[in-house]
């Protein structure tokens, strides 16, 4: 266990120092997300009645078409760099790198949905400041990098690769999602635990198991 | 070259054995039952031609791609079984470079050191990059390098764990002549230090004069093999271009 959390910290390590560096998926994926929610206010007068029914279906549009867009680039980079083979050659349970790859996704995701919240106060007068909307953000943040993950690896190797990881991941995350939208909703309608944690709940049980099951399946899916 | 092998190789036997590997790519039969064996203490140069199945059987041979069938056994562990444990073993270097083009030479090494879990990875990253002669640049992107910087540092990456069994495809390939003393220097000092080198080659003048043992490929099937000293370049040459073999033919 020790030696998985090492190998991951330093696969995360490196990521983060070569985003930091060129910061070409973080500005990209950023571009998008932005441009997204944006485009959503030519779509309809956002009026405060409105907002408060659809609202968190917007973030979470703007969020998921976001997230795709990264998780693809995950291992993308590795294998357009042929760097994938260098950490396939690694002597480290494939534990490790899986995890070391869902916590660089996390972190992608996490910074581009901080990034994204004063805009949604700018362009929709939406606060998302609040405590249990982000426990549900965070939450289904770290489902929807655990299925991505996964399926960026198996994508990689298949030609049409952009195409096949949304096909895969959206209707796998599909119950994260639902639970996500349903559960930010409850928490701007200003919803403490009774109405949220239903849904909070939900979104952790599917955490768990798509990571089990991603970390159990990643070792197939990364060997030739 | 201080390169001393992993110590937890294990030295009976040969450094990699394999025994009636086949690998197919769909309806394409890369390797077709190969055997072949690699002694500790000597570098095997394998020659064939583009699609002879050079690659595959080093990729084979470093874990890094499960054979169809057959077996491998590298540094005395099953690679099925102690898969781990033969990459710890296994140093390999293959046409890309697998290094990161936006962080230094010093930093793709330290990254590399401390993902095989070497001890001290930064004093072993200095050693390595002194090693190869690769001091001077280990500061700058290695997207700003030379090819043959480039290849420097792609086989300090392999020796960084000092691994037992070297392998190397082409390494000679768009290297200038100190390059290629470079690539004898460090296979020389592998093979002389109690480890075993296996590396695939074009030409065989070039590749006899670094090897022990030779082996020839073609179209996935061991055509022949032998000591260098008793083979002359033009006799490999001679193999390397005959019609393709019989089932028959392919022993090793």
């Amino acid at each position: 266990m020790r030696e998985t959390l090492r190998a991951a910290l330093t696969i995360y390590a490196k990521d983060v120092r070569l985003e930091l560096r060129t910061r070409e998926t973080l500005f990209s994926v950023l571009a998008f997300a932005f441009v997204v929610a944006f485009i959503f206010t030519f779509a309809f007068e956002p009026s405060p009645q409105l907002i408060a029914s659809i609202g968190p279906g917007i973030v979470w549009v703007a969020w998921i078409f976001t997230a795709v867009l990264g998780m693809n680039r995950t291992f993308l980079l590795e294998h357009e760099r042929g760097t994938l083979d260098g950490l396939r050659l690694a002597p480290v349970p494939r534990e490790a790198l899986y995890l070391g790859k869902l916590l660089s996704v996390v972190t992608l995701l996490v910074t581009v949905e901080a990034l994204m919240l004063p805009a949604f106060l700018v362009l929709y007068d939406l606060s998302l400041f609040n405590v249990w909307f982000i426990a549900i953000a965070l939450a289904a943040t770290v489902g929807i990098a655990a299925v991505g993950t996964l399926f960026s690896a198996i994508a990689v190797h298949t030609r049409a690769r952009e195409v096949l990881l949304p096909m895969l991941f959206l209707p796998v995350a599909l119950p994260l999602l639902i639970g996500a939208v349903t559960g930010a909703r409850e928490a701007l309608d200003g919803e403490g635990w009774d109405g949220v944690g239903r849904w909070l709940q939900l979104i952790v049980a599917f955490d768990v198991v798509f990571l089990v099951l991603s970390s159990l399946v990643f070792e197939y899916v990364l060997e030739e | 070259m201080t390169d001393q092998p992993a110590s937890t190789a294990t030295r009976s036997g040969h450094a990699l054995e394999l025994r009636g590997v086949s690998k197919t790519y769909g309806t394409t039969h890369a390797l077709r039952s190969v055997d072949l064996d690699a002694a500790w203490e000597r570098v095997l140069v394998l020659f064939g031609h583009n699609g002879a199945g050079k690659s595959t059987l080093l990729r084979v041979a470093a874990a890094l791609v499960k054979p169809t069938a057959g077996s491998v056994t590298t540094a005395g562990f099953d690679a099925d079984r102690h898969t781990q444990r033969v990459r710890a073993a296994t140093g390999y270097a293959g046409h890309g470079t697998l290094l990161y083009d936006d962080l230094t030479p010093e930093e793709n090494l330290r990254f590399y050191a401390r993902l095989h879990g070497v001890p001290q990875p930064d004093e072993r990253t200095g050693e390595v990059l002194r090693d190869v002669g690769a001091e001077r640049w280990a500061h700058r992107r290695v997207r700003g390098l030379s090819n043959g910087m480039q290849k420097r540092v792609a086989i300090a990456r392999a020796l960084l764990h000092r691994p037992a069994l070297l392998l190397l495809d082409e390494p000679d390939s768009g290297l200038d002549v100190q390059g290629q003393a470079f690539v004898e220097t460090v296979v020389r000092a592998v093979a002389d230090g109690g480890g075993a080198v296996v590396l695939s080659a074009h030409d065989p003048a070039r590749g006899l004069a670094i090897a022990d043992d030779f082996a020839v490929l073609r179209g996935g099937r061991i055509a022949a093999t032998g000591e260098a000293a008793s083979a002359a370049p033009d006799e490999v040459a001679a193999l390397l271009s005959a019609p393709p073999i019989n089932t028959s033919e392919g022993a090793a």
